[in-house]
């Protein structure tokens, strides 16, 4: 069992990140030169790692599925970036996106590592902007900012609603200018399959190229996991239809521990599910809401003429409706945190006030906004969401309220690591979504594409080295070596078998059976019975699943349906993981809602006393699993319930 | 509504293609393209045959993985769409639908309906980008950018990298694209500083990789999905011209 240390510096939190760099071991030039990193993924965690690493003369090899790595699934977010620079002069600073960051997650994530998320924050800004990243300018000609959930402040940078694949592109000229002076080798259509493991620790991957089909074995003195969160265990979700878990649950049965499996994110504003044909929801920004307003009737009956398509929504008076995030919560009003949002959501639909032809959605409405700033105004803001809308919908927001519902988004939880971002296993580190350090119980918006980057650009390039300049004299590594060949025959083993099932049933009928699953009863609200139920119907889905899957096609070619049914082998014990952790965890904070946990007034019941800890997962062996606690402690701040009023 | 499908079905890039037809009932309305075609595979599955390839990862229009020439047009008969953003209420029950792989030079086919874009990243590995290190930026707010540029700017550098442009293009030519990226940095003061040598290495650059060249016929504008605009190309023959004679 490897002992969970977080590896925190010393002295007071302020000064634990300059304390740590201060007295870090470096690399020397000529040994970076001798010195192998292998990096898996291309997001905005993997991409700025792999540049930066490059830059400083380590030879890195990148890894991702799509075609092309500026196709990760980063170059999808829409409304924007936090940082505490304080243009606005609103009062914002260093401590306070920290303290918003750590309330936001419901005192469920780490302080230092939080604090140094928030410190280094102002320095992405910078970086992004000498990239040329096309920021949104005010007339002066100086950096715009506008408002997200969960501050008072306004610290959101964006560029229009496509900021994500802004700081991508950024990252990806990088990392091509890296790839030109030959720093980096870039491997695309290739999926990783498997971590390989020398004498205790990692020493490279084992990588299927996606088109020739060929198995491939690939040394790196460290690895970095880049890979992006887990979403798609409920199948539908915002995230791409490749986003997956694989890559963490491989190196979870290789001893590097889960954290935190069941905190994920419900996004509030997303189009609503139309049909059983449906491949993914769509997100709708939650900077809509700086402008719109969320509201449903206030008569059953108006709700239920509204579903039955007998009236419009302009036709509901403004006495009518009820603006139930203003109402509940005065203080933050539409922006509120998303756990908050998403589950006010669900209760007045619960409840009966849902509108749309399921019942399953409330109106995000800009009709005051629009007489208030002019259409030009909303269109500048954010004309290619509501495009977007529009062209799902078929129906135009400028002149009818966009209809929304709560839908899976982001996963907090993911592969643990302490403050170096180096997971249980020594040389092998997690960044961006893919880990679990920064945002606890719920991540607050605009802090992703923050932490992808701050891990990427400013810490990994650091903390790596203290762990390299140990590796120094271990020179390349054949792959010949037993450990790659046993890797190799594993994946190919199970590469095989997979393919000789030729069950009855496609891979994507288990997919979205076990997203059936998980919507139900680990979704939204969770509770002791549903939880168990949900554990014993994924076991018999995945037992189901071994024995009946159909895969078409050969291991030895361009294969997406093979490429898909490791990824749900993958999601269908990772599910279960998810249910336990949930299950385990007595009490609601952030993302999980346990109902049996909730104040008289519906909202979450922590229980600091018993939880306050990351939830680490050991691995056992199939369907079983170990839980160790990392304690959190609290120093600079004191832990209050969460209000938003 | 019921559907016949044209598919251009290929093993691998040394196989011969050909077009096949598939019969597909009672699809939805509010189905988008690529959900049809996922129906399509999982009736092909069922029926032991091998699905049909087609690339696609975020299939909300921003990844510029879905490519398709459909019905003679990339990414099909609505405007400003990309394919996976392309909903079935734009086909009227009965119709046949003619589905075919980008066809470009540069792109060749690896799969039925899968091309190789990499040349794109080849074009952006040369000169696509300002160089900045990693920490060696100045605070954010020490160079001032006009609304008007940044707006602009980014308008440019809304390009997803999809193709569409090229496939649409007679000489599949790849000036959009890079007049895109140019654009983008060229109307950033960051930018200015390697405007010249990029835009002569990233030219050079598609030209040795087979694009051809832009004969000014603008299949390509009509056809982006993301709406750039020719005066990017514009703009890049002046960025063009005045690097040659400076
Ligand atoms: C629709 C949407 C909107 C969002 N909007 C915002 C926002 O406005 N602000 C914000 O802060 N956050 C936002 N987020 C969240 C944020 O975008 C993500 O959390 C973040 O971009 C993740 O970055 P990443 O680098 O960790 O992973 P990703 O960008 O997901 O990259 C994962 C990479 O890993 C690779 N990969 C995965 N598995 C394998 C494998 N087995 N082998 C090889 N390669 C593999 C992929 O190819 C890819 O390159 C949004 C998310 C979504 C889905
Ligand atoms: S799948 Fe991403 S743009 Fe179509």
């Amino acid at each position: 069992m490897a002992e969970l240390q977080a590896k925190i510096p010393n002295g007071p939190l302020a000064g634990k990140w300059t304390n740590y760099k201060d007295h870090q071991n470096l690399v020397n030039p000529t040994n970076k030169r001798k010195l192998d990193i292998v990096v898996v993924g291309t997001g905005l965690a993997g991409a700025s790692a792999a540049a930066s690493l490059a830059e400083m003369g380590f030879n890195v090899k990148i890894f991702c599925y799509q075609d092309s790595p500026r196709r990760a699934h980063s170059i999808a977010a829409q409304g924007g970036i936090n940082a505490a620079k304080n243009y606005p002069n609103d009062g914002d600073s260093i401590y306070r996106l920290f303290y918003d960051t750590i309330k936001g997650g419901d005192y469920r994530s780490r302080e230092a590592n939080v604090y140094r998320l928030a410190e280094v924050s102002n320095n992405i800004i910078d970086q992004c902007v000498a990239q040329g990243v096309p920021f949104a300018r005010e007339y002066s000609g100086s950096l715009e900012n506008r408002s997200f959930g969960g501050a008072l402040v306004s610290r959101t940078f964006f560029a229009r609603g496509q900021t994500g694949q802004q700081l991508l592109l950024g990252a990806y000229g990088a990392l091509s200018r890296q790839i030109k002076l030959g720093m980096v080798t870039m491997y695309n259509r290739h999926e990783m399959l498997d971590l390989v493991i020398v004498e205790g620790k990692a020493r490279g991957i084992i990588a299927r190229d996606l088109v020739t089909g060929k198995l491939e074995r690939h040394f790196g003195h460290a690895v970095v996991m880049a890979t992006g969160g887990y979403g798609n265990v409920f199948y539908l979700s915002t995230n791409a239809m490749g986003s997956n878990v694989s890559v963490c649950w491989q190196v979870f049965k290789k001893g590097a521990y889960f954290a935190n499996p069941c905190f994920t994110q419900i996004h509030p504003t997303c189009i609503p599910v139309h049909g059983d044909y449906q491949s993914k929801l769509t997100l709708m920004s939650e900077s809509l809401r700086n402008d719109g307003r969320i509201w449903v009737p206030k008569k059953k009956e108006d709700a239920e003429k509204h579903r039955k398509g007998q009236i419009k929504a302009k036709e509901i008076s403004e006495d009518d409706r009820d603006y139930y995030l203003e109402r509940r919560y005065p203080a933050y009003g539409n922006l509120v945190p998303r756990d908050v949002a998403s589950r006010a959501a669900k209760e007045r639909c619960d409840a009966g006030f849902g509108v749309g032809p399921t019942g399953l959605a409330v109106f995000l409405d800009f009709e005051g906004a629009i007489k208030r700033l002019g259409k030009h105004v909303i269109e500048e803001r954010y004309g290619n969401l509501f495009q977007m809308y529009e062209k799902i919908v078929d129906e135009n927001p400028y002149e009818n309220p966009m209809m929304i519902y709560p839908a899976v988004h982001y996963a907090m939880g993911g592969t643990w690591v302490d403050y170096e971002l180096m997971t249980t296993i020594p040389g092998l580190y997690a960044l961006g979504e893919a880990n679990f350090s920064d945002h606890g119980a719920n991540r607050l918006g605009a802090s992703a594409l923050m932490q992808g980057l701050a891990d990427g650009y400013f810490v990994l390039p650091y903390t790596i080295q203290n762990y390299l300049a140990g590796e120094i004299r271990v020179p390349r590594m054949s792959t010949d070596k037993p450990e790659f060949e046993d890797a190799e025959k594993n994946v190919r083993n199970r590469l095989e078998k997979l393919i000789g099932i030729k069950g009855s049933k496609s891979v994507d009928y288990f997919h979205k059976e076990l997203g059936k699953i998980m919507w139900e009863y680990v979704g939204m609200g969770r509770n002791e019975q549903g939880l168990k139920k949900a554990i014993e119907l994924i076991r018999a889905l995945r037992k189901d699943f071994w024995k009946d899957v159909r895969i078409t096609g050969s291991l030895e070619e361009l294969n997406p349906e093979l490429e898909k049914a490791n990824r749900v082998a993958d999601f269908l014990e990772m599910g279960e993981l998810l249910a336990l952790d949930a299950l385990t965890r007595n009490e609601s904070c952030g993302g999980h809602f346990r109902e049996e946990y909730q104040t008289s007034e519906g909202e979450c019941l922590r229980n600091d006393l018993d939880y306050m800890y990351v939830a680490a997962w050991e691995y056992l062996k199939d369907g079983e699993f170990e839980l160790h606690k990392e304690p959190l402690k609290y120093e600079e701040i004191e832990v209050k319930q969460r209000i938003y009023k | 509504m019921d559907l016949t499908l044209n598919i251009w079905r290929q093993k691998d890039a040394k196989s011969k293609g050909r077009f096949v037809t598939y019969q597909l009932k009672n699809i939805s309305q509010n189905c988008s393209f690529l959900e049809m075609l996922d129906i399509l595979n999982e009736q092909l599955i069922m029926q032991n045959q091998e699905p049909v390839a087609f690339d696609h990862d975020c299939r909300e229009g921003i990844c510029g993985m879905c490519s398709l020439y459909i019905n003679g047009r990339p990414h099909g008969p609505d405007d400003a769409v990309t394919t996976c953003q392309l909903h079935m209420r734009k086909f009227k029950d009965g119709d046949t639908i003619v589905v075919e792989p980008w066809r470009a030079r540069p792109f060749p086919v690896i799969k039925d309906l899968l091309v190789d874009r990499t040349a794109f990243d080849k074009i952006i590995q040369d000169g696509g980008y300002i160089s900045v290190n990693t920490g060696a930026a100045a605070e954010a707010n020490n160079i001032l950018v006009s609304k008007t540029s940044a707006e602009l700017s980014m308008d440019a550098a809304a390009c997803i990298g999809c193709g569409a442009c090229v496939a649409a293009c007679k000489n599949a030519s790849a000036m959009l694209f890079v007049s895109a990226k140019v654009s983008n940095l060229a109307l950033l003061p960051q930018g200015k500083i390697e405007a010249k040598s990029r835009v002569q290495k990233m030219v050079s650059k598609m030209d040795e990789l087979g694009f051809g060249n832009c004969t000014n016929t603008y299949a390509c504008e009509a056809e982006c999905p993301k709406l750039i605009s020719r005066s990017n190309i514009a703009r890049l023959n002046r960025e063009f011209f005045c690097a040659k004679i400076a």
